[in-house]
């Protein structure tokens, strides 16, 4: 019997969004492995609230590993704890999602148990009792199917990719009592200072609006940022290369070879011409939109949909309309 | 201070990928082979650490065949003072990779050892923090810059959401990000004295690898979709699109 056990993030007491995703994958694999699925969730005392909701989600097991030195993400503390749950629990797979949080842990939780990794998986398969995966590779101008010689196998999810699977169950709870020493634990976070309130990440947004050079000025960001917030909760603000070369936007929120490679249902490309390396950074996007004033420009080439236009007059319409078909305006 | 690095040797981010005979690995012809961009700024981090200390020695390492010599040579036209090729086979199991670059490293008096945070072919970024776990070092990842401050090293990194600073203490491992560290062009004075610099070519220590690719394949082409429209009198048949056709609003 297989077990697959799904590491699942909260902040605040809140699970991510990519949390359902981890355990879905992990529900499904587990189903075609013959065991079952269970989740563990690390964080400050008061989160065992959120036990039920991964119940229901598919966990048949939810272990809740709550400590104060937890509350926080803790680069030495997180990977320890979970390594050594896992181990305990003789699990055969390990998922967690490609988050930052995640990209930092995985590896390090991977080498406590001295096991390779499959970083940001698209694919994952497991009829015939063997796990096969699907990654991207050059940024997602290719993709490998691999298999993992090891146990338990660990890879990380990439956001959006996953559909949730219905489910139904309550999940038992069990506490993981945390008994690493955090004096021990080398790292000091000194402090965080918040950049983008809570617009989630480029790598994780359901929807992403991204803007390039054709935005002229760093100072007309506004409107994309008024367009993005039209578009809801979920949806976060991406860049090409070229701005982010030239200073006019963090790198944090680059797309493309060089940046981070995303999956979205929705991405809108304003003013962005698409170099190879950028279309390869977000070429698995369910829908793409185009916005342009050169109709030769190569994202064309890979946009479902496409508006041939001034974007200082398109933009501003375009998120007047989604206001008003969102309900919102 | 000395000052270890590791770059990996990969496709130039400008290459149209093609699948090679044999079906799991891409075809090298044609391909230009860069040092991976984020150990360029690797490079430079060290570099300017070793200017500012004005003491030091920055020694770039890298996995692979006998070509690994080219981006080595580069890091040394860059300003590195010697490099270390170790030969060995370059898998997607990345903790293979940091057992062998590990093996290396153990012997390297080097309080800092400095990655790119990610390299731009497998873009795994793994294999810093699995270093780090192995060596028993403290590691900071996606690092956008950092200072040493006595037997301390203190990091601004790019984490989801904002900017964290944490602070380790030495020896440790940085994974370096895009930030601070623009890498310099290298110098005809540079490229000249690269060829007397040293560049030891060893075996890496025996590692097998534990993962397989079975197969690589080029993504589904995306059709080119329709053109709306012109200007904004075309935004509302978009929404119209996006929201009925779709389903994505």
């Amino acid at each position: 019997m297989t077990n697959v056990l799904a590491v699942v993030e909260q902040r605040d007491g809140v699970l991510r969004g990519t949390a359902r995703e981890v355990v879905s994958a992990a529900s499904r694999l587990a189903g075609q492995l013959g065991g079952s699925a269970h989740a563990l969730v690390l964080g400050g005392p008061g989160i065992a609230d959120v036990a039920g909701t991964l119940g229901g989600w598919g966990a048949e097991v939810v272990k809740v590993a709550a400590h104060d030195a937890l509350g926080g993400y803790h680069p030495d503390g997180y990977p320890q704890v979970a390594a050594r749950v896992a181990k305990e629990g003789g699990y055969g797979v390990v998922l967690l999602a490609a988050t930052g949080l995640g990209k930092d842990m995985a590896p390090r939780l991977a080498a406590h148990l001295d096991v390779p990794l499959a970083a940001d998986i698209t694919g994952l398969d497991g009829e015939g009792g063997k796990v096969s995966l699907t990654r991207p590779v050059y940024a997602g101008k290719a993709f490998t199917r691999i298999t993992v010689d090891a146990s338990p196998v660990v890879a990380t999810i990439r956001p959006n990719v996953f559909q949730p699977v219905d489910a139904t169950g309550s999940g038992t709870v069990e506490t993981v009592e945390v008994t690493e020493d955090p004096a021990s634990w080398p790292t000091r976070v000194v402090s965080f200072e918040a950049t983008g309130g809570d617009v989630p990440d480029v790598a994780e947004a359901s929807i992403v609006v991204a803007g390039g050079r054709g935005m002229r000025d760093p100072e007309h960001w506004g409107l994309l940022e008024d367009l993005r917030a039209s578009l809801g909760d979920d949806a976060g603000l991406g860049a090409s290369r070229a701005v982010v070369d030239a200073g006019w936007r963090p790198h944090g929120e680059q797309v493309g070879q060089t940046g981070k490679t995303v999956a979205p249902k929705l991405y809108f490309a304003i003013g962005i011409s698409g170099a190879i390396q950028h279309l390869a950074g977000m070429r698995t996007a369910g829908t793409i939109v185009a916005v342009n004033k050169d109709p030769d420009a190569p994202i064309f080439k890979v946009a479902d949909y496409g508006i041939v236009g001034d974007i200082f007059e398109v933009l501003p319409r375009l998120t007047e309309e989604v206001r008003a078909v969102r309900g919102e305006g | 201070m000395n000052i270890s690095v590791c770059v990996k040797r990969v496709p130039d981010t400008e290459t149209r990928i093609r699948v090679g005979a044999d079906g799991t690995s891409i075809d090298p012809s044609g391909v230009k082979f860069v040092v991976s961009p984020y150990d360029e700024f690797a490079v430079e981090a060290a570099l300017r650490l070793r200017e500012s200390n004005g003491a030091g020695e920055v020694v770039t390492v890298s996995l692979g065949d006998e070509a690994g010599q080219d981006i080595l040579r580069t890091t040394l036209a860059m300003g590195a003072d010697r490099a270390v090729l170790l030969k060995g086979q370059v898998t997607p199991d990345g903790l293979a990779t940091a057992r062998m670059l590990a093996a290396e490293l153990e012997g390297h008096d080097a309080p800092l050892i400095l990655l790119g945070v990610k390299a731009a072919d497998d873009d795994q970024q793994q294999v810093g923090p699995m270093l780090a776990t192995i060596l028993g070092r403290a590691c900071a990842t996606a690092v956008s810059s950092f200072e040493v401050d006595g037997d301390k090293v203190r990091c601004r990194r790019e984490a989801e959401g904002g900017n964290e600073v944490v602070e380790l203490p030495l020896p440790a491992v940085l994974t370096i990000t895009k930030g601070e560290y623009e890498p310099r062009y290298a110098s005809l004075k540079g490229i000249m004295a690269a060829k007397k610099k040293p560049l030891d070519v060893k075996d890496a220590a025996s590692v097998p690898a534990r993962i397989s690719v079975e197969t690589l394949e080029l993504p589904p082409e995306r059709s080119a979709g329709r053109i709306v429209g012109e200007g904004p009198d075309a935004v509302k048949e978009l929404v119209r699109i996006l929201r009925e056709e779709a389903n994505a609003l």
